[in-house]
């Protein structure tokens, strides 16, 4: 027994030796690029594996941000990402509701072809998209490319709104038809109050999504520099400078840090929806 | 509320109860218009465009373009590249698919049943790589893949030759492979994770009661439990490999010579970039069409064969 129990011990540490090991070669690019990012040219080349920089040096971020344009991604990339989420939200947790609480004529048939539209990747689509945005006249601001992000079905929001509305009891929505609220009033001051939870999920998904989101913005601000995103910024500036290491590091922090930094404050909500995307 | 009426009971209604139904069923619509809008203008609309533009030789600079029905797929059908890329499409499926699938496992399993204390953070490390921007990560690994990165001067130090992982058609789809999987290997883990807090504890208790340990406990009770979602989970997977775009334009753009081209970056480049001369929008569509079948096709496929091998085990 006690035997058993002491291999179970070194077994265990094993186990957590192995974690580590995988988790170190998980997060060393993030620590690379940290490092990189306050490293000079001349210190980035010479010192090889070494990841301490001899002093922090800013001068990278204050390059990327004026002269590559950082500053006006990052701007776009927070203007997009904060209007596609609350345009998504808004919409979603609408269509959920109803979806959830009542039988309406052609519910199931919007439901399957939105299902059956999931499987359909991006690349199929998109050319029209930006062919659509053209003839809308949307394709010169960023307005074109936020409803373009915001387009779709959304099924995993729909679903995690409908089965929160849905099961929302009945006397709390007689109760407020009794004090006289209608269909709108109820829903917006005593349903949509109440999905918090299911709100925060959202938000984080979607938030997450847009701000990665690549091969839209690439194709949206092709012929115009100026509405570059984040993600699209820094493929460009790789493109057109191959050398300044330094400086890219410096801009793929600006790009992903934010973005580490919400997820690791709110990561319960991503998590429980991605989770809850594979259960349903 | 949840009633439904068919339209015989409709009909025998008073005009009180035909408003009131009538009022609900617009106020649904009305609740349902923004996302309906914003499907058939950017999903729905899109689809049945870019079929139609598969028809079309159509650049996409000008207005010109003329109907050739199937010729583009005729094209397609005799185009090296094409066939190239659809080819690395399911390398990357092949050799991306089973390591991540196993791996996620492997971990999903040991933080949920096997340690405790600090499963969090190690869950959180993991998934960090999935909540940062692909694009950017791809820009990074051209240099930590590179010729003076750290992955070369480790090698050097183990007394390896250098070697030109994203650069060499020997090595470099394999390389962006890994990536992938370093990429997306969270995702799968929280699956992975929920399948596993689905089974309840007492079959856990059960086995260690019978004497088994935390392998045989899980090779014989809690696998073929979680199978079921198990294979919801390898087709997302194999799907979301097919549909890889972001780190292989931005690490390698389907080079070097073709050598990591999958489809969704032969699409891209013929539809948008100049190095294959003018672009074409319609051939390009085209090429998307065939493939998203392809996609759609394999996803009916294996659930079918999901939901053949769980009817079986029903018997």
């Amino acid at each position: 027994m006690k035997r058993e129990k002491l291999a179970g011990k070194f077994g265990k540490s094993i186990v957590y030796v192995l974690l580590s090991v995988v988790a170190l070669i998980w997060i060393y690019p993030f620590i690379w690029m940290i490092t990189a990012s306050l490293k000079t040219q001349d210190e980035f080349f010479a010192s090889g594996l070494s990841l301490i920089p001899k002093s922090l040096n800013f001068d990278n971020y204050v390059r990327a941000w004026n002269n590559a344009n950082f500053g006006v991604y990052f701007k776009n990339s927070i203007i997009v990402t904060v209007s596609v989420v609350v345009i998504v939200l808004l919409a979603t947790s609408a269509a959920g509701y109803v979806m959830g609480r009542y039988a309406f004529v052609g519910k199931k048939l919007i439901m399957g072809i939105f299902m059956a539209s999931i499987t359909i990747p991006l690349v199929f689509t998109v050319i029209p998209i930006y062919e659509l945005l053209k003839e809308m006249g949307l394709e010169q601001n960023l307005l074109g490319l936020i409803l373009a992000e915001a387009g779709g079905g959304h099924v995993i929001f729909l679903m995690l709104f409908s089965s929160f509305y849905g099961g929302i009891p009945k006397e709390l929505e007689e109760a407020a038809t009794i004090d006289g609220s209608g269909f709108l009033k109820t829903y917006s001051s005593i349903m949509f109050p109440l999905a918090k939870p299911i709100m925060a999920t959202v938000v984080i998904m979607q938030f997450i999504w847009t701000w990665n989101s690549f091969l839209l913005p690439l194709i949206v601000t092709l012929s115009r520099p100026e509405l570059r995103t984040l993600a699209v910024g820094l493929y460009a500036l790789r493109g057109e400078n191959v050398v300044d290491w330094t400086g890219i590091a410096a801009g793929a922090c600006i790009a992903v840090l934010p973005i580490i930094l919400v997820f690791i404050c709110l990561q319960r909500y991503f998590v429980d929806g991605v989770a809850g995307a594979v259960k349903s | 509320m949840k009633t439904k009426t068919t339209l015989a009971e409709f009909r025998s209604l008073n005009s009180v109860r035909k408003k009131r139904i009538l009022r609900k069923n617009a106020w649904c619509w009305v609740f349902m218009l923004p996302t309906l809008l914003l499907y058939i203008l950017f999903q729905g609309y899109p689809i049945i465009t870019s079929a139609w533009y598969a028809l079309l030789d159509w650049s996409g600079m000008t207005m010109n373009a003329t109907y050739v029905g199937l010729g583009n797929f005729k094209e397609l059908l005799a185009d090296p590249l094409f066939y190239n890329s659809v080819a690395n499409s399911f390398k990357y499926m092949a050799l991306s698919v089973p390591i991540q699938l196993v791996l996620s496992l492997i971990i999903a399993y040991i933080l949920t049943s096997i340690i405790r204390k600090g499963a969090t953070v190690f869950r959180t490390m993991y998934f960090i790589p999935v909540v940062t921007t692909a694009s950017i990560v791809g820009i990074i690994m051209i240099f930590i893949f590179g010729g003076t990165g750290p992955v070369n001067q480790l090698l050097s130090l183990l007394g390896i030759d250098t070697i030109n992982f994203l650069g060499d058609e020997k090595t470099a789809l394999f390389t962006v492979v890994l990536i992938g999987i370093w990429k997306d290997l969270g995702t799968y883990m929280i699956y992975w994770i929920a399948a596993l807090q689905s089974v309840s504890q007492d079959v856990y208790e059960a086995a260690k009661i019978d004497g088994a340990g935390k392998f045989r406990t899980f090779t014989d009770v809690v696998f073929p439990l979680i199978l079921p979602i198990g294979g919801v989970i390898a087709v997302l997977c194999v799907i979301g490999s097919l549909k890889v775009f972001d780190i292989v334009q931005t690490m390698t753009n389907g080079g070097p010579y073709f050598a990591t081209d999958v489809v969704a970056t032969f699409v891209y480049r013929t539809a948008y970039s100049s190095t294959t001369g003018s672009p074409r929008l319609g051939y390009a569509s085209a090429a998307a069409l065939l493939f998203g079948l392809m996609v759609v096709v394999i996803g009916l496929v294996l659930n079918g064969v999901k939901t053949y091998f769980n009817k079986k085990r029903n018997i």
